[in-house]
């Protein structure tokens, strides 16, 4: 048998569907007698509405219904739940607005959904919002962290003095003060964490389905969680209890985090499938996936760095305003706080740390977790303010790095931002990219570089991240308001082939094949006889999802568990076939064997006995093989390790070439090489798109400016490089595979790193920091302005 | 409404269209065939590309009562009697593809391109797909795989 099991880089089974045009994602499914649904959007970022007229929209050829918020009040439809509540420093809560499904007095960002029109096509329901009236009166408009603070500005809540969500902090303040007090020098650096939009491939759909005859519901719909949808919108929005409502996400086509949430269109079809009955379908445009999903980061923060004569880091100070949007996402008050402070001790011995986070509320869409989602700002803080502080100590910045990590024999090390690291080795992911990237034969490419006249540097970051959210007990003492455990069902069949039914969900990263190596490795199977399910509460016992890369951590964990029930029981049943004791058999490659005898049952002959019992100890053990686990993390798993971008600036045009990365992680255990290199290099070039070329931006009248795919600038083939992605692994100390998670370290490592090769490479302009995306202009105009400086 | 006859992966078809039906939508709603995705409404992603009368387009942006006649290649014509197209192999050999849903356009504008030259480079590759966007692989799997998926064919 080929070695398919961990370790291998088993070719994906997923892959002949998608090759052949066989996938089924939502917008391919389309069931019977089924409407369309056009959502009508506000376009305008703030307004009072006072007055809707659905009457024309409503005798257009070919529309079924017209609803507006006003028709869902008589079924009190709720507004869309906040799973995560932050506290401010004095204890209170969160200022948590409700978010209604479709808006009834008032809308806050361009795109909140006003009215929704059902039709017998597409291009019916369309041309039919377009009678739709709706009388607004236009409200003053907050867009930026820097308008929403200003003092005297209007506000998006009424309620939400100076627009803020909450006040937070971690860490002792009095200890960071006192640090700094005697502080040798201190590094200070302010920066933006742009704002991105997620743009997954397959914009979001979704298709409400109601059945009269047993009252049951179903909504197929583009998630990384279907559970969780399934809880909240059922419990929170519809009031539907769990038994009668099945959420199906079929192949979905990315997801970056975009698609954890529960959005309003989700709820719509199915609350209007039943109105009509009929199956309802939505599929969003691109143009309405920009003005819908949730965005990412948008932070802007000012941070110090205090050092001792030696370059020790003594103590970290941090202030960030973190921009939410016109109401809470499912999870978006934990992503600057929980995920994102908590990870700033970074890979370093910093023994004092404080950071205050200020969350506001603007006129633009929501904000939520993007890859990596508040990682990526926190490691983009201090690997920036890393390479400052070497140029403040005039140290080099690999030396400073080094004499600050946390060593290998300190851990499991508890940081001083309430999270504790099991394992890693900081050094070795250093030492191995930087041979990899040929640090050392920099300056002679350099030199080589300056005699073409282009502009050289290199830059490094030393990352870490947080995964496999989480130990439910921990995260609900942080505010969670679920659990976060994961479950599998290992489902023997008959003849010994294996369907296991996972909580998790792959959108592209490879489940199907990376689970069912995992099956072949500890049941002995040919991967062909392994089958892996996922995203159908229907089918599913339970599940928490996809996303912050648990899958394997989390999910892994707990189909290695399920296995360990099979094993256990097959130990059983072959221990009554062979007339032996249970305790002398061993189970190993796929066969339960009397110790120290030759006589052993396969798998498959164990399995065949358990569902046909005619010779099975039946008053003793039940018949079928069928087990499941629930399995929730004893802690965060913590993926770390170092990133290397050189680039090439043109200093006539300021467009910059990235000429190598290369990037060592540690992501613990490995299970599929050729999956895990892919999820780095996609999350590499995400990150190479924050640094480089992506950017969110609404202009002052509170309207999107980067509304399309023509006005974001979405990474293509032309403007990236190949990406070097090697490996070193310290085994997650405190899950049964010691895997800790690669989906978002690329995404996490490479902004920092690219940003200190550009501030390297335009070292002789005394420029000092330069803000993401580090576009053509923004070189440009980074040169001109240093060049009177650099003459004088 | 006007009629429409094609020829789609080598057999007849035929619908009846609103004069403003995209190609693409002609394809997956009347046709079934679901292979050809939308990724936008700007004609960027090229998630829907598709060969009319041998030449990739994206079906986006054509009417389909302007392929009245044509032959149209999509990409679940692509494969044969069971057996994948070398491109298509190379695809997966290679870990080309993720979440799938860019991978059609890519696999039928990396045919084009490999008709028009038998052996690009990877710069040439890499600017080629300058209309097909990927947000999962960062394109260096495509690459390759289009590299090897040309490098097969010339084999052939």
């Amino acid at each position: 048998m080929a070695h398919n099991g961990i370790g291998a880089s088993v070719r994906r089974k997923e892959d002949l569907r998608f090759l052949t045009g066989r996938g089924n994602y939502v917008d391919d499914i389309n069931r019977p007698g089924q409407l369309y649904a056009h959502i009508v959007r506000s376009p305008h970022p703030h307004a009072a509405i006072r007055r809707i007229d659905t009457a024309k929209a409503a005798r257009a050829p070919g529309v079924a219904a017209v609803f507006t918020g006003a028709d869902m009040a008589p079924d009190k439809i709720g507004g869309l739940p906040c799973g995560w509540g932050v506290k401010n420093k004095d204890g209170s809560p969160m200022k948590e607005p409700t978010h209604p499904v479709l808006a009834v007095d008032r809308v806050r960002h361009v795109g909140d959904p006003v009215a929704v029109v059902i039709a017998e096509t597409r291009a019916a329901a369309r041309d039919a919002a377009e009678l739709i009236d709706v009388d607004y009166k236009e409200l003053p408009v907050i867009t930026t962290i820097a308008d929403a603070a200003r003092k005297g500005a209007a506000l998006v809540w009424d309620d939400a003095a100076g627009n803020v969500c909450y006040d937070w902090q971690i860490g002792d303040k009095d200890a960071v003060d006192a640090a700094f007090a005697k502080a040798h020098k201190v590094a200070r650096l302010d920066l933006v964490n742009n704002r991105l939009v997620p743009n997954a491939m397959e914009p979001r759909a979704a298709i409400g389905d109601f059945d009269p005859g047993t009252g049951d519901y179903t909504l197929y719909t583009t998630s990384q969680n279907p559970h969780v949808i399934r809880l909240l919108m059922g419990a929170y929005v519809l009031h539907l209890p769990e038994h009668k409502l099945r959420v199906v996400a079929p192949d979905v086509g990315g997801g970056f985090g975009s698609k954890i949430y529960h959005y309003a269109e989700e709820a719509i079809v199915t609350w209007a499938a039943a109105k009509v009955n009929k199956p309802v379908k939505w599929t969003a445009d691109r143009s309405e996936s920009f003005l819908s999903d949730a965005h990412g980061r948008d932070h802007v923060t000012h941070a110090e760095l205090a050092l001792d004569k030696d370059g020790k880091f003594l103590a970290l100070r941090v202030a960030t305003q973190a921009n939410l949007g016109a109401y809470l996402s499912t999870f978006a008050p934990a992503i600057p706080t929980w995920l994102y402070a908590t990870l700033l001790a970074g890979v370093y011995t910093t023994p004092a740390i404080y950071c205050e986070v200020k969350a506001v509320f603007t006129n633009t869409v929501p904000v939520d977790a993007y890859r990596g989602a508040g990682r990526p700002e926190a490691s983009y803080l201090l690997e920036r303010l890393a390479d400052v502080a070497a140029a403040e100590m005039k140290m080099d910045r690999v030396d400073i790095r080094r004499r600050n990590f946390i060593p290998n024999t300190a851990f499991p090390y508890q940081t001083p931002v309430a999270v504790q690291y099991d394992s890693g080795d900081y050094q070795a992911t250093l030492d191995q990219a930087l041979k990899a990237a040929d640090w050392a034969g920099f300056a002679a490419r350099k030199a080589e570089a300056t005699r073409r006249g282009k502009l050289r540097g290199i830059g490094v970051s030393t990352y870490i991240e947080a995964c496999g959210v989480a130990p439910s007990n921990v995260a609900g003492a942080l505010g969670a308001r679920a659990g976060l455990y994961e479950v599998a069902n290992v489902r023997v069949n008959p003849t010994g082939s294996v369907t296991v039914l996972t909580g998790n969900h792959s959108h592209g990263q490879g489940h199907e094949t990376t689970f069912a190596q995992l099956v072949a490795e500890r049941l002995g199977l040919p991967i062909e006889n392994v089958d892996i399910v996922h995203g159908d509460t229907g089918r599913i016992p339970f599940g928490m999802g996809t996303y912050g890369s648990r899958s394997l951590a989390v999910g892994g964990s707990a189909l290695v568990k399920a296995m360990d029930k099979v094993i256990a029981k097959g130990k059983k049943i072959a221990a009554h076939l062979l007339e032996a004791s249970e305790g002398d058999i061993e189970f190993k490659d796929g066969k339960f064997s009397v110790a120290g005898t030759d006589r052993s049952k396969t798998f498959g002959d164990v399995a065949l006995a358990a569902y046909v019992p005619h010779n099975y100890p039946l008053d003793v053990l039940e018949p079928g093989l069928d087990e499941t686990a629930f399995y929730d993390p004893k802690n965060f798993t913590f993926p770390a390790g170092c990133h290397v971008a050189e680039v090439e600036i043109d200093p006539d045009t300021g467009i910059t070439q990235i000429v190598n990365f290369t990037a060592c992680d540690d992501v613990g255990r490995v299970i599929n090489p050729m999956i895990v290199e892919g999820q780095v290099q996609g999350g590499v070039a995400q990150g190479i798109g924050q640094a480089l070329l992506e950017n969110c931006i609404y202009d002052s009248t509170g309207h999107l400016l980067t509304g399309s795919m023509q006005d974001y600038c979405m990474p293509r083939a032309d403007n990236l490089p190949n990406v070097s992605v090697a490996t070193h692994a310290t085994l997650c100390t405190h899950n049964p595979l010691g895997v800790k998670g690669c989906g978002e370290v690329g995404s996490i490592g490479s902004p920092p790193a690219l940003i200190n090769a550009m501030v390297d490479a335009l070292g002789d302009y005394g420029i000092r920091h330069i803000e993401m995306p580090a576009t053509p202009q923004r070189v440009w105009q980074a040169i001109q302005s240093a060049k009177p400086a650099q003459a004088a | 409404m006007p009629q429409v006859s094609l020829t789609v992966n080598g057999k007849p078809a035929s619908a009846e269209v609103e004069n403003r039906t995209l190609l693409v939508q002609l394809l997956r709603e009347k046709l079934g065939l679901t292979g050809t995705h939308v990724g936008c409404d700007t004609s960027q992603c090229g998630a829907c590309v598709v060969h009319v009368d041998g030449t990739a387009i994206k079906s986006c942006t054509i009417l389909a009562v302007q392929v009245q006649g044509a032959q149209v290649l999509t990409i679940e014509g692509v494969a044969k009697d069971g057996k994948l197209h070398p491109m298509q192999e190379a695809f997966r050999e290679n870990h080309g593809l993720q979440c799938g849903f860019c991978t059609p356009g890519m696999v039928m504008s990396a045919l084009d391109l490999v008709k028009n030259n038998p052996s690009p480079n990877e710069r040439q590759i890499r600017e080629y797909l300058e209309g097909n966007l990927c947000r999962c692989t960062g394109y260096h799997n495509i690459v390759k795989s289009i590299e090897a998926g040309a490098a097969a064919m010339r084999g052939r």
